[in-house]
C-alpha cells in the first residue's frame, strides 16, 4: 500500500507526586513540550505512586516525567517503577525525575532505571532534545 | 490472532493500551486488529458527553464513573482535547479529574488528542471504542469539547449524547444552536447551585421546545393539520423527549438522578428499536467514512505518482486544463477498473 498516513506522536505524562505543592516546574515543562509537538498529560498536584502507574499505563506515554521537589524520590520513585513493572509498562517507558536531587540519590534513581534526572538549572531545549532522541521505540 | 489482541481479550491493561496507541497512531497493521475486535464488541452502553469548556464534564465524567464502579460495573473513558494545530502539541488535562477513581485499573482513562488534519479522529475514537467495549468495559464514556463539526462527529458515535450546560448569562444556551441542540439526548444543567441555573434551565426548556415544535414544520408535508397525524407518526421515529437534569457534579449531587433518566434513554431505545436503528446508520456511516478514506489515500497516492498535486495545479493556473478535468483524469482509470469487473 505504500504511505500509509502514519502519525507517530510522543506522548508524555507530567506528574507530581506526594506532597509537594511546587509546580510552576511541571507548568512550565509541560508548556515547553506541548510548543515542541508533544501530547503532554499533566497529573495535576499531589499524586499517589499508584496513580502515576494506572496513568502511564493507560495513556501509553512515551516518557514519564516526574518532578519531586519534597525530597520523597527515593520512597516514591521505587514505588512508581514497581508498579510499572507490574503491569509490563517498565521496560518500554522513558522514565526522567526533575527536582532537587542529591548526587548519591541520583545514582541510585539511575540504578532502578530512571533514564536521567534534570536538576535545577537544565534547559528546556536540553530536556526536549533528549526526550526526541531517547523516547523508546516500540514494536 | 494477534497475541496483541489475544492479551486485550485476556484484560490486560498495557495490551488495550497499547491497541489504542497503534489505532491512534495509525500504525501499520492496526486495520488487522479493529478488524479482529469488531466480533468481540456491541456490549458495551457508550455515552457521550460533551459541552463548553469550564462546565464540568471532567467532573461529571469522574463521579458517574465513580457510580458505576459502587454498582460493580467496570469503565473506559475516553477524553479528547483539542491540539495545537500549528506543532501539533496538545496539553490534555481532563484526567486532573479522575479524583475518585485513584488507582482503580477498572476505570479506564484515555486522553487522545485531535490529531492533525485529517479529520480521522470520529473513526479513530470509534476504533477506541470498539477496543475498550471488547476489553469487556461495561460503560464507555466519551468526553469532547463541544465545538465544531468534528466534535459533534465523534460525539454521535455514542447512543447516548449528554449535553452540559453550565448557568450563567444565556449565551451558553445561544453557544448550543450550533448543531448541539439537535443531537443531545439528556441536558446537563451542571453547577446548579450557581445562581442563574433556574434560569439556564427555563432558557434551555424553551430552545428544546422549539426544537420539538420545528420537527412537524420541517417534515412539513402535512400541510396545517400536523398536530394529530404527524406528530404522531414522528413520534415513532424521534420518540425520546430530551431531558433536562440538574447536577452539582463536584459534590455528586443529581447524579444519580442523571442515572436514572440515562437507564430510561436505554430503556427507550429497546423498546422503540431505536437501538437497531442507531447501529444500523452507525456502521453505515463507518463504512462510508472508511471507503471515502481509503479511496482518498489511494488517489493520493495516485496523485503523487504522477508527479505531484503542484504540476497540476500550474497547469490549472496557466489555463491548459482546469480543475475538474485534472479530477476526471486522475480517477478515471480507478472508474474503469471497477466498470470492469462490473462486467465480469
Amino acid at each position: 500500500m505504500g504511505v500509509d498516513q502514519e502519525q507517530r506522536q510522543i506522548r508524555c505524562l507530567v506528574a507530581k507526586v506526594g506532597l509537594d505543592g511546587h509546580d510552576r516546574g511541571a507548568h512550565v515543562i509541560s508548556r515547553a513540550f506541548r510548543d515542541a509537538g508533544f501530547e503532554v498529560i499533566y497529573s495535576g498536584l499531589h499524586r499517589a505512586p499508584e496513580e502515576i502507574v494506572q496513568a502511564t499505563v493507560q495513556e501509553d506515554v512515551d516518557v514519564l516525567g516526574i518532578s519531586i521537589l519534597s525530597g520523597a524520590h527515593d520512597t516514591l520513585v521505587p514505588e512508581i517503577i514497581e508498579g510499572l513493572e507490574e503491569y509490563g509498562a517498565f521496560e518500554d517507558t522513558l522514565v526522567l525525575v526533575g527536582g532537587i536531587i542529591p548526587d548519591e540519590d541520583e545514582t541510585e534513581l539511575l540504578e532502578l532505571g530512571v533514564a536521567r534526572v534534570f536538576g535545577p538549572g537544565a534547559s528546556m531545549d536540553e530536556m526536549i532534545e533528549y526526550v526526541r532522541e531517547n523516547a523508546p521505540e516500540r514494536e | 490472532m494477534s497475541e496483541l489482541i489475544q492479551a486485550l481479550l485476556d484484560g490486560e491493561h498495557r495490551a488495550l493500551a497499547r491497541v489504542i496507541t497503534k489505532i491512534e497512531n495509525r500504525e501499520p497493521g492496526y486495520r488487522d486488529l479493529v478488524k479482529q475486535l469488531h466480533e468481540h464488541t456491541g456490549n458495551a452502553d457508550v455515552i457521550g458527553l460533551t459541552g463548553s469548556p469550564g462546565s464540568g464534564k471532567s467532573t461529571l465524567v469522574d463521579k458517574l464513573a465513580a457510580t458505576y464502579r459502587d454498582q460493580g460495573l467496570t469503565v473506559g473513558v475516553i477524553a479528547i482535547d483539542p491540539s495545537s494545530p500549528f506543532t501539533g502539541g496538545a496539553v490534555l488535562g481532563d484526567r486532573i479529574r479522575m479524583a475518585s477513581n485513584i488507582g482503580d485499573m477498572d476505570v479506564f482513562f484515555r486522553s487522545m488528542s485531535a490529531r492533525g488534519t485529517l479529520g480521522g479522529l470520529s473513526t479513530a475514537t470509534t476504533d477506541a471504542v470498539k477496543a475498550l467495549d471488547a476489553f469487556g468495559k461495561d460503560k464507555i464514556l466519551i468526553e469532547t469539547v463541544g465545538a465544531g463539526q468534528n466534535e459533534i462527529d465523534i460525539v454521535k458515535t455514542a447512543e447516548t449524547v449528554l449535553v452540559l450546560v453550565p448557568p450563567g448569562s444565556g449565551d451558553d444556551v445561544q453557544m448550543l444552536k450550533a448543531g448541539i441542540l439537535e443531537i443531545g439526548d439528556i441536558f446537563v444543567v451542571n453547577k446548579a447551585d450557581l445562581e442563574g441555573s433556574d434560569r439556564t434551565v427555563q432558557e434551555l426548556r424553551e430552545m428544546l421546545d422549539y426544537r420539538d415544535g420545528r420537527v412537524p414544520g420541517t417534515v412539513g408535508h402535512h400541510g396545517a393539520t400536523e398536530m394529530d397525524v404527524s406528530v404522531e407518526g414522528e413520534i415513532d421515529r424521534a420518540g425520546w423527549e430530551p431531558e433536562i437534569v440538574e447536577t452539582v457534579a463536584e459534590r455528586g449531587e443529581g447524579v444519580d438522578e442523571l442515572l436514572d433518566t440515562l437507564a430510561d434513554h436505554r430503556a427507550y431505545l429497546d423498546e422503540s428499536g431505536e437501538r437497531e436503528v442507531q447501529s444500523r446508520q452507525r456502521y453505515a456511516e463507518e463504512i462510508r467514512t472508511l471507503i471515502r478514506e481509503d479511496v482518498n489515500e489511494l488517489l493520493t497516492e495516485e496523485l503523487e505518482s504522477r508527479g505531484g498535486l503542484d504540476q497540476f495545479v500550474q497547469r490549472v493556473l496557466d489555463r491548459e486544463t482546469d480543475p475538474y478535468s485534472v479530477s476526471d483524469e486522475i480517477v478515471e482509470p480507478l472508474a474503469e477498473c471497477l466498470r470492469d469487473s462490473d462486467g465480469d
